[in-house]
């Protein structure tokens, strides 16, 4: 372990950056090695690749179960920006309630335990007081009233959270999205989805349902404990380093998938990586579902050779109807032939980490 | 078992006649995480050479994060864990507990909650009924005793919630007027029942004949292992041979051999450990309510921590 990766990952300072417009968002070098590349082997292959989320590699994504990171002010300020012009990405069916507390304590506690210079939580019984420094809050409230926050318990923590959240009921054997704030998805819709259940979410994935995955994934989820939060990793690309790319606002950024030419992959390609965390909530027993959100363009993506020859031959292994639903099979191969020029042949260490 | 919590017994109480509640505080000190209404612990007992792991429903605060309570009745006919609890625990002692899990939560869409105990069915709902007055949800208890004496936890939930609870000693010739319970409720209300299977049937049974829809049916099934005659398994893997005694579960012999399989509730409702049969010359004796009646027939998968076998040979994806 070299001594960049030895280091705690603790933000002292936030980009001033956009998700839109001029784009200025990029990766400070020091946070390029924070990223969680999503491929371990050279092949792509379908897998659930569900693992404990317990506490990884100091220095990258996977040390703080909740991870803040330089990007953390610009997200908060684009996903702000993204409410105010649709207030629906914001839902929270009513039984939801109990959840939303639970929530708001998970979101709280981690954070404040892992970035005790950022956020403070102060408990005297059921009066709370949260600390965010970064975006200069200070709230008293009542834990279990509403009356006592400016916004419903959800609405408010996720503001403060990076990542999307989407919170699921348990009932009848079966996960059911009755919550959440997604204002950086990759392609698909809360509004949409909301009152669905683990099966009709998923219905569009192809191949998987063939294979059993999501039956297999439900059973799973349904037995997961309070204490033992699991992780996965999902993927895809983004043309432009544009968090919101949404079914809503397709006709912004569907165009850019056909802006791509070879001049320009290495600053307009991004590699999306979703560490997606599931949580069993203690009082109400639902499930908090967190997607947060990496992206890395080509260029700092070769900055680290082990990254550089896989991500090529990850591409050219897709099957082309999982890049179809990605929505990479207009700029796929003008990638895979700008990434070539990074890729000398050798051999890659097993792994997601940088040598 | 990562995750479990090592817990000192602070205080034992005789709840009811024949009831004992038990208090347990984590050794470290802290908060233990809040839990939902009808969770359970499995609890390891060490009772001679066997550890005895039940599952216990928690029938206390969900909000109270200094300690946990479960409350056990003496079985009639205990393998050990109830046994144990009535006669040899003793404040101080440390107990071994895992997270809570619950296979019997509410439905937070109801308008309304019935909940229908029988014995000491009673303990989920005590919880349960914690979480509901706190978040000023419609509830009302349904409660059936052999008599006062043994109904625990009666007069602190009527204390609490006054004519919420209603109460039906057999000795004073009460009884549950389940018809009149099922009927004229209003739309979105949801049932739930725990205490003896003829109980829950009687009470499931009564409500899909007044028309209620199976999804605001809701009972908790959880059994102790049954005994029977001693068997031996063989594990596939190894081809090593295990013997399951007439008072252990399978599961229990296997831990007791050394195998861990995994496991979550120990009371054949959650799934979890589900085990593929690989050869089969006899007949599974299906303890569980996970199975279906097609799977259990299939007999292709065992559910170890309830099921029995009786045969020549049973092999398993172990």
């Amino acid at each position: 372990m070299d001594t960049a990766y030895s280091a705690t990952h603790r933000p002292e300072t936030f980009r001033d950056e956009t998700f839109r417009g001029d784009f200025s968002y990029a990766n400070s070098p020091g946070n390029i090695r924070h990223f969680p590349f999503p491929f371990h082997e050279d092949h792509y292959r379908y897998s659930v690749n569900i693992e404990p989320h317990v506490p990884g590699l100091p220095g990258s994504a996977f040390e703080h179960l909740i991870d803040v990171d330089e990007h953390y002010l610009a997200e908060m300020a684009d996903r702000a920006q993204v409410l105010a012009e649709d207030p629906l990405r914001y839902q929270a069916l009513p039984h939801m309630m109990l959840a939303q507390w639970d929530t708001l304590e998970l979101l709280m506690e981690e954070q404040a335990r892992a970035y005790p210079h950022l956020f403070t939580l102060e408990r005297n019984g059921d009066q709370w007081r949260w600390i965010n420094r970064p975006l200069g809050i200070d709230d008293t409230f009542t834990f279990g009233d509403p009356s006592t926050l400016p916004r419903e318990p959800l609405d408010y923590i996720c503001r403060q959270t990076q990542g999307d959240i989407a919170l699921m009921d348990q009932r009848e054997g079966n996960l059911w999205m009755d919550a959440g704030m997604i204002t950086a998805q990759a392609d698909w819709s809360l509004d949409f989805d909301v009152g669905m259940n683990f099966h009709e979410w998923h219905a569009p994935v192809p191949l998987a349902p063939q294979m059993g995955v999501f039956d297999r994934a439900l059973k799973y989820l349904l037995n997961l404990q309070v204490g033992k939060p699991v992780r996965r990793l999902n993927w895809t690309m983004t043309i432009n380093p544009r968090l919101d790319t949404s079914p809503e606002t397709y006709p912004k950024w569907g165009p850019d998938r056909t802006t791509v030419t070879p001049e320009n992959v290495g600053q307009k390609v991004h590699l999306r990586v979703e560490l997606q965390s599931l949580w069993r909530l203690p009082r109400s027993n639902g499930m908090l579902f967190v997607i947060r959100g990496y992206m890395m363009r080509m260029d700092e993506v070769v900055t680290v050779p082990k990254w550089g020859r896989r991500l090529p031959r990850v591409l050219e292994s897709l099957p082309p109807e999982l890049a179809e639903y990605k929505g990479l099979s207009r700029y796929r191969q003008t990638t895979i032939d700008w990434l070539k020029r990074h890729d000398d042949g050798a051999p890659t260490s097993p792994g997601i980490f940088p040598d | 078992m990562m995750g479990d919590l090592q817990m000192r017994v602070t205080a034992l109480h005789d709840e009811a006649a024949g009831i004992r509640r038990v208090r347990l505080e984590p050794v470290e000190g802290g908060l233990l995480p809040a839990f939902s209404g009808g969770a359970h612990v499995v609890v390891a007992m060490p009772d001679g050479d066997v550890t005895r792991r039940n599952p216990y429903s928690l029938c206390c605060d969900p909000e109270d994060r200094t300690g946990y309570e479960i409350a056990v009745a003496r079985a009639a006919a205990s393998r050990g864990g109830s046994a144990y609890i009535h006669e040899r625990l003793a404040v101080g002692d440390v107990l071994t507990v895992g997270a809570p899990t619950n296979l019997f939560q509410p439905d937070w869409r109801a308008k309304k909650h019935i909940l229908v105990a029988g014995g000491i069915g009673i303990t989920p709902f005590v919880a349960m009924m914690a979480q509901f007055a706190r978040a000023g949800l419609a509830f009302e208890l349904h409660y059936a005793v052999r008599s006062r004496a043994a109904a625990a936890f009666a007069g602190v939930l009527q204390d609490r919630y006054g004519p919420r609870v209603k109460i039906y000693a057999a000795d004073e010739g009460a009884r549950l007027p389940l018809g009149a319970l099922v009927q004229n409720q209003p739309l979105g209300t949801h049932l739930y029942t725990c205490g003896p299977e003829r109980l829950m049937d009687a009470v499931l049974e009564t409500a899909r004949q007044a028309g209620w829809p199976e999804q605001a049916l809701h009972s908790e099934h959880f059994m102790a292992p049954p005994p029977g005659d001693p068997f031996t398994v063989t594990l596939g893997r190894s081809g090593r041979d295990v013997a399951v005694a007439p008072d252990q579960s399978l599961l229990e012999a296997l831990e007791a051999a050394g195998i861990n399989p995994r496991y979550l509730c120990r009371g054949g409702v959650c799934g979890e450990c589900a085990t593929k049969v690989v050869e089969l010359r006899g007949t599974i004796l299906h303890g569980d309510h996970y199975l279906t009646p097609e799977e259990r027939a299939e007999s292709r998968t065992i559910m170890i921590c309830m099921s029995r076998f009786s045969g020549d040979r049973l092999v398993l994806d172990l």
